[in-house]
């Protein structure tokens, strides 16, 4: 084991991607002299030049359709696009080319094509630079979508999505970035298809993906204090969703709560409580809850971010409702 | 434009054959346009009639190795680049023998074996897509041209520019082709662009270009074989803006409130195939029996084509989920979405 960053983790996963196979390379917004927006790729125009990390002008829709094109005629590309904010200048290439070209060509052709962005809030970088829009891309058949929440995740995604046939969007949490941990030195590809139970407990399931895992185990620290078991699940893939582990995990505590960055209507955070809803109706001690960002664009100041964002303390008291209405 | 090489074969059998091509697409389509109303084709169908030279003329000048970038309205395309009118016909009916598995129908039409990476039916949507096939191509080392087909409508979205800009930035071997029907489906160009010479667009980022006769396959060929030519030496994009006109409406759902039959009629003196039989008559190359000869064929070609479809399967509902991401291995098949 060695200790180390989910930054170094993202940028061993570039490095040792790039060196197993000349098909890939990588493009995006400063990716190469600047070193990533997050310092992700620093290092790597040095060692693979500039064929292979291609700084690209700020054109969204250009450079990400690029690499749809590059999939489509035999290349593995790795796209970064800055923050999810400005993958919406994008968004028509992802929806209309992307998710769509194996179906509508009857299975001729695939998009081979990787889509790394930051997401999140928490930095006070107020309103356009702090959204949370995981679920429009799990709206879309034809994607998958993954959130490593993790140093091992943000290590071990990277490979397997590579070697998906289909476009993978990978959603790193901007402040999962300076995370410290350890890593096993022979860490390498992960699934991309499982949740995982993070925590064990017995009287509640937090479900949550990417920085948010870490609030839901914070929040169970807490709840533990009060003999309150909480299990956490790191939902790891949104597209799709491994209703299987939600279930039995839902089915054992028969009380959850969903923990979700994005605003409440049409969340991941309501596809969750339906399916639980749907499939596991009768096993349910209390409804479904859920802790989502306050209906608001995310306002500048720290004690207004906070106050919009998921936070432990509102996990804990939606916990806390769950087990007073129904326990 | 006057070197040797340039020149296009303009023996008999060729001039015969660009005649014999543009013939085919325009009665492939009528005979689309007629079975819509017989509503065996549905959705939208966008005719390209008129428009042919341009197909015609373009593909002279690629090879199979080159890559095809088209629009919604590539049945022209589709046919000149080699996809049989079978294939093509039965994807208009959405039968399983078409192109595309019958899965995109007239705006969809994808075939891998001659690189026809789409039909696209968002206006500029296939540009990044053709900047991102000549990127693939050259970073593997193929001296292979991707020809990309847009309207001039696509000039005005933001795709157009961007991807432009990055094919020029990144010496990339693409060839667009504006194909400028004067309309952006109701809007004239005058009304949509503050710059209604398009070359301009392509000079403003560093791409050579120039303005073609569209009605004219001969002036397309040639122009598109030196351009292509540019293309393959220099390893940069090209741009050709080839002026045109569409003679039907922009679908079948149009009723063509914003141009005059004048001047409809006005361009129709120019039909491309009119145009060329005359000058091949004239030249003596075109034979008395030669025309009512290649219209018997190309009906035969295309009543096989409508039979071939008729007798083509649906797909079964079953399928209906099948490629919407390749097939996974057993330990995917419980979590498909």
């Amino acid at each position: 084991m060695s200790a180390t960053t989910y930054r170094e983790a993202v940028r061993m996963a570039l490095r040792d991607a790039l060196r197993r196979d000349q098909r890939v390379f990588l493009m995006g917004e400063d990716v190469g002299r600047y070193g990533g927006s997050y310092a992700c790729s620093k290092g790597l125009l040095e060692e693979f030049g500039p064929e292979r990390i291609r700084d690209t002008p700020l054109s969204e829709s250009a450079f990400v359709g690029a690499g749809i094109g590059a999939a489509l005629a035999g290349m593995r590309p790795i796209v970064e696009i800055m923050t999810v904010n400005f993958s919406l200048l994008a968004l028509d290439q992802i929806v209309n080319n992307a998710a769509t070209i194996r179906h509508m060509s009857g299975g001729q052709f695939g998009v081979p094509l990787v889509i790394r962005m930051a997401t999140g809030a928490g930095r006070q970088v107020a309103a356009q630079h702090s959204h949370s829009l995981e679920c429009w891309y799990a709206h879309i058949p034809g994607i998958r979508v993954v959130a490593p929440a993790t140093i091992e995740d943000a290590r071990g995604m990277l490979q397997t999505a590579l070697d998906d046939p289909d476009p993978v969007v990978i959603f790193e949490h901007a402040m999962l970035y300076g995370m410290e941990g350890e890593l096993a030195d022979d860490a390498g590809a992960v699934d991309i298809d499982r949740a995982a139970v993070r925590r064990v407990g017995r009287d509640v399931t937090l479900i949550a993906f990417g920085a948010n895992v870490h609030k839901a185990l914070a929040a169970a620290q807490e709840l533990e204090r009060v003999r309150v078991g909480a299990e956490v699940i790191d939902l790891r893939s949104l597209r799709p969703l491994d209703d299987a582990t939600i279930l039995a995990s839902v089915r054992k505590t028969r009380r959850a709560v969903v923990v979700d960055e994005a605003w409440r209507s049409g969340s991941l955070a309501a596809e969750i409580s339906a399916r639980i809803m749907e499939q596991a109706f009768y096993d349910l001690d209390a409804p479904v809850g859920r802790v989502c960002t306050e209906e608001v664009p995310i306002p500048y100041p720290k004690h207004l971010e906070e106050a919009a964002l998921p936070q432990p303390a509102k996990i804990v008291v939606a916990v806390e409702a769950l087990l007073g209405a129904h326990g | 434009m006057t070197g040797r090489k340039d020149k296009p074969h303009l023996d008999r059998n060729h001039a015969v054959f660009l005649l014999k091509e543009m013939m085919r697409i325009r009665r492939f389509e009528e005979r689309c346009a007629e079975l819509y109303g017989a509503t065996k084709i549905r959705g939208f169908l966008h005719l390209y009639i008129g428009e042919e030279a341009n197909a015609v003329g373009v593909m002279q000048a690629l090879t199979p190795a080159d890559a095809v970038v088209a629009t919604y309205r590539e049945h022209g395309h589709a046919l000149a680049r080699g996809i049989s009118v079978r294939a093509l016909m039965a994807e208009m009916y959405g039968k399983v023998e078409g192109t595309s598995r019958g899965r995109g129908g007239s705006m969809h039409v994808f075939d891998a074996a001659t690189r026809f990476y789409g039909g696209n039916a968002i206006v500029a949507g296939g540009m990044p897509l053709a900047v991102g096939v000549a990127l693939a191509d050259k970073m593997r080392g193929a001296e292979s041209v991707t020809a990309c087909f847009f309207g001039d409508g696509a000039a005005a979205e933001g795709a157009f520019h961007e991807s432009l800009n990055l094919a020029a930035l990144w010496n990339l071997p693409v060839l667009f082709i504006c194909e400028n029907n004067r309309y952006a489906m109701g809007t004239a160009i005058e009304r949509a662009q503050a710059q209604t010479d398009l070359v301009k667009h392509a000079e403003g980022y560093a791409i050579p270009g120039e303005t073609v006769d569209g009605m004219d396959v001969v002036a397309v060929e040639v122009a598109a074989r030196r351009a292509v030519a540019t293309v393959r030496q220099a390893g940069r994009p090209y741009f050709l803006e080839n002026q045109t006109y569409r003679f039907r409406a922009h679908s079948m759902y149009d009723p063509e409130l914003y141009r005059s039959k004048a001047e409809v009629e006005e361009w129709k003196k120019k039909d491309p195939i009119t145009h060329l039989a005359n000058r091949l008559e004239s030249a003596g190359f075109l034979h008395r029996d030669d025309l009512p000869r290649l219209a018997a064929e190309i009906e035969a070609e295309v009543e096989d084509g409508v039979a071939y479809a008729e007798a083509g399967r649906w797909e079964p509902v079953e399928d209906l989920g099948k490629d919407v991401v390749a097939p996974r291995g057993a330990g995917r098949a419980g979590v498909a979405a």
